[in-house]
């Protein structure tokens, strides 16, 4: 029993912050746990980017009957790599006549927002960055700064396509937006509070897609939708419909500026997804059922790692599953989706899971 | 029939679509100008894969030329192959034996059978579903196996020659069709599970490209695309040739006008080709595969023309006589050229989106547009 | 009024969300099973692919052990050719009766302009030539797609005419 928790994060960082704060003075001691969380944040982004874009690649080719990357690093393991090291080769052209401020900060601010997002999320017991009152409010808020990159780069590449497609993806994303705090917003009312890590406690019984049972479900399909249009994946990727118009918004990047969008959109799908395991799923919280001690008991030996890890990467499965099976929807029936049937249905939800709540009628 | 837009109005945007592009399906440069997101006008620019097939055939012998058609439409390639053969021998009254004739269309019903799969393929990934491809491919090859087996070639198999088939077919061939039937028969009914039943690809094809019956005529849009409108015009059933008039099968002809009938009319259609392969792999009558020719074959003074029903719609041979052992002049009636031209009557007042619908529905092979 | 509208717009919701299912279930069908998997891996795969004996790689002439062939430099496949890939160049042999008699002397063939359309072996009276089934012809120097197909110190075999 004392060797396992020896060996979780949450052991790990607190001795780190101990032995910082007894060896350097306070100031100093922020300063380096700074360094040290930015350094791992950057780190945990290499790293996802490599595992995502291989889990892709091998995902749609076995949906497609073939083989995926199979030839570089055992199993195609060291595709990434290979692709990263082109990426970080190539040319980057700014074309004539873009905006050259504009068109060099655009994929920066993508990345910044996403790494900003990264802050309140809980990947294990005892391990956020930084556990703020309004946790939820702050993402949601937070993740409608990437709308204000997407248009940089379209108007600075002052090309027609990469306009269309900027202008098509600022519509999409701040739609769909609506829908998925609604969505968020009904966990809130259930749990009464927008701290994550109360969200997570109040998990403690049983996952709220479980408790919450059917104003739950239908706010989790809500939720799921809408974060695939906001992350701009298919069916919902006009923005970069391959076979309409070139690329899109990011049809004048090349090289690392391009490596950056590439890499944006993926850790975006992470955090959406680690976002709806922490609301729905319990995040880093093992499947406890109601008073069955015995069993809670069992699943608490599961590492609260390893559990955040698998509910958010089978949600990244679900995800990537929808993009491989449906075609592409168009402009318009993409915001009539929205308008006419995931913004009321997601209104009448929230109503529902008010009277839920009032009334005590979940488990 | 064709009304003029006015002039390009401050703020259209003009765009140009190809020569390279993921959903031209070929070298096609489209000029749109747009409104906004609304498409005002559509211009089609030919020409980048003009080879000048017809010139080159006035230098080559009757048996030479029919090689070239199976690299104009290039998904069709038997079928090509077959009307040339049909015209030369209509001009020197030749007598095809049964054997060959029945041969024949065994391999045109299996050439559309694969057009129709990889149109299926390519349609479903310009709408943006990429898993279909892969499928449609798949029995494709199956198809293409069988093929390279008898004809030695996978996509330009030069096998009629006036008179017949160049060699008898191989043993395994039946046995082969016939496992190939019972395959396909489970994938097509995975075909309308995956694409033809899903709301979102419902929604992007219907009402999507009206094409009035009228317009169709007009245009002189023949094979599924007219069908798609209600115009019934499949050669095969209207001037029977070889042994079409004997076989049980449908015309298809769906009322509607719009993308998702054109769609369906095709997906109907490889039932019905399935239907007519299993007619036949039973009765192949026994007998000559070619019939004794001679060596330089001379077309007497005429002109002669012959059609058959393609994958696309009428393909037409028009062959120009003087006597000698080249022709004088041959053209050929390409249904992609026709078809396109209706492309800019459909897409009229539609979306970016829907033009790459409606080019799907059009199924256009460039290289056949062009020759 | 409203709850007509109210049905209706329940029972679209549905019918969408089974179609996407019905999708969603074959791709998650192929995801999982990998026998269906038809990829052949090529380069690995040299010793087990066989390629029909019709298929149509490239045109060679057949020799038997006596490095004897069967062409008697008639010209007929260069006449049936449609773009000049054969040139035949022919010599005269003397007979042992002293008569002069045409005979082959070399057989060139442009690989890079043949279109494999099979003319040239229809056209052979004696079948000396015929399709092999090599679809490798990727070269770095294009001199090497001219190829003589005769080899070399090889005659016609007896017999043939």
């Amino acid at each position: 029993m004392k060797k396992i928790t020896m060996l979780s994060i949450e052991n790990i960082t607190h001795s780190i912050d101990v032995w910082l704060n007894s060896t350097f003075n306070p100031t100093v001691a922020v300063v380096l746990e700074s360094l040290i969380v930015g350094l791992s944040v950057i780190g945990l982004f290499a790293l996802l980017g490599l595992v995502l874009v291989l889990m892709e690649r091998k995902v749609s080719a076995y949906m497609q009957i073939r083989l995926g990357p199979n030839r570089v690093g055992p199993g195609g393991s060291l595709q990434t790599v290979a692709d990263t090291l082109k990426l970080a080769m190539k040319e980057g052209l700014t074309p004539d006549g873009a905006d050259k401020f504009l068109f060099n900060l655009a994929p920066f601010l993508v990345i910044v927002v996403a790494m900003l997002i990264l802050a309140p999320v809980a990947f294990a017991k005892g391990t956020q960055i930084w556990d703020i009152n309004i946790g939820v409010l702050y993402i949601t808020a937070v993740s409608s700064l990437s709308v204000i990159g997407i248009l940089m780069a379209g108007w600075a590449s002052n090309n027609k396509y990469s306009l269309l497609g900027a202008m098509r993806s600022g519509a999409q994303i701040v739609s769909y937006e609506l829908s998925a705090g609604m969505a968020v917003l009904s966990i809130v009312v259930l749990t009464g509070s927008l701290q994550i890590s109360s969200i997570i406690y109040s998990q403690q019984d049983g996952w709220w897609l479980f408790k919450g049972h059917i104003p739950a479900v239908i706010s989790f399909i809500i939720f799921i939708i809408a974060v695939t249009a906001e992350t701009n994946r298919a069916p919902f990727d006009l923005a970069e419909a391959e076979s309409e118009l070139t690329a899109g918004f990011h049809t004048e990047y090349s090289g690392m500026k391009f490596a950056l969008f590439f890499l944006a959109e993926y850790v975006n799908i992470f955090i959406v997804c680690a976002i709806a395991a922490t609301l729905y799923l319990g995040g880093w919280m093992p499947l406890h059922i109601g008073h069955w001690t015995g069993f809670n008991l069992v699943m608490d030996y599961i590492p609260s790692s390893l559990w955040f890890i698998g509910k958010t990467f089978f949600l990244i499965f679900v995800i990537m599953w929808f993009r491989w099976t449906f075609p592409r929807l168009r402009i318009d029936q993409l915001l009539n989706l929205e308008w006419k049937y995931l913004l009321p249905l997601s209104m009448v939800n929230l109503l529902l899971t008010t009277l839920i709540a009032i009334e005590g009628w979940h488990f | 029939m064709i009304e003029e837009v006015g002039t390009t109005e401050q703020g259209d945007l003009v765009i140009n679509v190809g020569p390279q592009h993921p959903s031209t399906h070929g070298v096609l440069h489209l000029v749109i100008t747009l409104n906004g997101e609304t498409i005002k006008k559509v211009e089609p620019h030919l020409g980048y894969i003009h080879r000048s097939i017809e010139k080159m055939c006035e230098s080559l012998s009757y048996r030479q030329f029919i090689y070239v058609t199976s690299r104009m439409d290039y998904l069709s390639s038997h079928i090509n192959n077959h009307g040339c053969a049909l015209c030369v021998e209509k001009g020197m009254q030749i007598e095809v034996p049964a054997r060959a004739k029945v041969i024949r269309v065994l391999m045109d019903e299996l050439t559309r059978l694969a057009s129709h799969q990889l149109w299926w393929g390519a349609m479903a990934m310009d709408v943006g579903a990429l898993t279909p491809f892969f499928h449609a491919f798949r029995e494709r090859e199956a198809i293409n196996d069988i093929m390279e087996e008898t004809c030695g070639a996978r996509l330009t198999m030069n096998y009629m020659v006036p008179g017949g088939v160049m060699a008898d077919i191989h043993p395994n061939f039946q046995k082969r069709v016939k496992e190939f039937i019972a395959f396909f028969k489970t994938k097509i009914d995975e075909y309308d599970e995956l694409v033809t039943g899903n709301i979102i690809f419902k929604n992007r094809m219907i009402g999507v490209g009206y094409l009035s019956p009228e317009s169709a005529v007009s245009y002189g849009c023949t094979g599924p695309t007219a069908r798609g409108s209600g115009v019934s015009c499949d050669i095969r059933k209207l001037y029977p040739y070889e042994v079409y008039g004997q076989l049980q099968f449908e015309e298809v002809t769906v009322t509607g006008g719009d993308c998702f009938a054109r769609y369906m009319v095709r997906m109907q259609e490889m039932r019905q080709s399935l239907s007519i392969i299993e007619q036949l792999i039973d009765n192949i009558p026994e007998g000559e595969f070619q019939a004794k020719t001679k060596a330089v074959l001379k077309l007497p003074k005429g002109e002669f023309y012959s059609r058959v029903e393609t994958a696309r719609g009428e393909f037409g041979v028009y062959i120009v006589s003087e006597g000698a052992t080249t022709p004088y002049r041959i053209k050929f009636r390409s249904p992609g050229f026709s078809n396109l031209s209706a492309l800019d009557h459909m897409a009229r007042g539609h979306k970016i989106g829907d033009l790459v619908a409606i080019m799907g529905t059009l199924d256009l092979v460039i290289p056949d547009i062009d020759r | 009024m409203i709850d007509m509208f109210l049905k209706k717009y329940i029972s679209e919701v549905f019918g969408a969300v089974r179609s996407l299912l019905k999708g969603m279930r074959l791709t998650g069908y192929y995801f999982t099973h990998h026998k269906e998997i038809i990829t052949q891996q090529y380069p690995d795969n040299k010793e087990e692919m066989k390629l029909p004996e019709r298929f149509r790689g490239e045109v060679v002439m057949l020799h038997d052990e006596k490095n004897e062939h069967a062409c008697t430099g008639c010209t007929a496949c260069e006449l049936a050719c449609p773009n000049g890939t054969i040139k035949i160049i022919t010599k005269f042999d003397v007979t042992p009766e002293g008569k002069k008699k045409k005979a082959l002397d070399t057989f060139i063939y442009h690989l890079e302009l043949c279109t494999m359309c099979n003319l040239c072996i229809e056209a052979c009276p004696t079948d000396a030539i015929k399709m092999a089934q090599n679809f490798e012809h990727s070269v770095y120097d294009r001199s090497k797609l001219t190829k003589k197909l005769n080899k070399p110190g090889s005659k016609i075999r007896e017999g043939v005419e």
